[in-house]
């Protein structure tokens, strides 16, 4: 008889993938979009699995409301409505296929021949102050000179953007 | 079909990324290979979470790591989003193959 937590384990991890899969091989680009969202969604519902709210919530508000909007606002201006995706060539479905499969099952042979520590996941999280206190330290393990380094590239990141979709005035369309 | 642990959550992690390879490699269309980075990025962080939680619970390296992967994912979204959009300004489609002045 499974546990109650395990069937929810093997329900999230199922549609993670799906959708990642759906995701990657839909022909339309909206529903393509669509289906990341889920996706990510679903690595969110794993990450409250694993009872790390934080990086949950992080997850769902970065990734789900912003760069899967972010995503379908550019579809939104990109793409013609109706217009399917080419297929991609056989030939090179078939080499990524291989490519896939290989490097998946390298890895795979690799994680299941090394010999992890036995760690459960009954040993209780720290809790949000914690996380705090850590992340905004200026003490031994801190997180303060990352957290601003990562405020620094946001800065520069939003004004290259506004640099690099802004349009010369000498531009018509 | 076992009770979930550590290899479980690396096979989705793996699963995920190479998900995220096939569809780079076979999408000829740019927001299409930047979703499937995205998804890659995400098995990243996955793993990172999963390692934290079993191996070394009283820690929090493996969740700071995911908090600042996906403050720098959401600036390179950001980023490549605007880089898409002036592309399809000048060429009209946003299509890798349309955008070859490089090659020659």
């Amino acid at each position: 008889m499974m546990k109650g937590e395990s069937i929810v384990f093997y329900l999230l991890a199922g549609f993670t993938l799906a959708s990642a899969m759906l995701s990657v091989t839909s022909r339309q680009i909206f529903r393509s979009a669509i289906y990341l969202l889920f996706s990510l969604l679903g690595v969110a519902g794993l990450y409250f699995w694993l009872s790390y709210e934080f990086a949950a919530a992080v997850q769902v508000v970065v990734y789900a409301g912003g760069i899967a909007v972010l995503i379908i606002f550019s579809v939104f201006l990109t793409q013609r409505s109706g217009e399917d995706l080419p297929i991609p060539h056989a030939r090179s479905m078939v080499f990524s296929a291989l490519a896939v499969l290989f490097g998946f099952g390298l890895l795979m042979v690799n994680i299941l021949q090394h010999g992890f520590k036995n760690g459960d996941k009954s040993a209780k999280v720290p809790d949000m102050s914690a996380i705090g206190i850590r992340m905004l330290g200026t003490g031994e393990g801190g997180f303060a000179l990352p957290f601003e380094a990562v405020s620094i590239l946001l800065l520069a990141a939003m004004i290259g953007c506004i640099v690099i979709a802004m349009r010369s005035k000498n531009q018509t369309t | 079909m076992t009770e979930p642990g550590l290899h479980h959550l690396l096979f989705i992690g793996a699963a995920l990324f190479f998900i995220g390879v096939y569809g780079f490699l076979t999408r000829r269309n740019l927001i299409t290979m930047l979703m499937s980075v995205e998804l890659m990025l995400n098995s990243v962080c996955l793993n990172f979470i999963a390692f934290n939680r079993y191996l070394w619970p009283e820690a929090m390296d493996g969740l700071f790591f995911t908090v600042f992967i996906i403050a720098i994912a959401a600036a390179e979204a950001a980023v490549a989003i605007a880089i898409i959009i002036n592309l399809y300004r000048s060429h009209k489609s946003i299509d890798v193959t349309s955008a070859e002045e490089l090659k020659y």
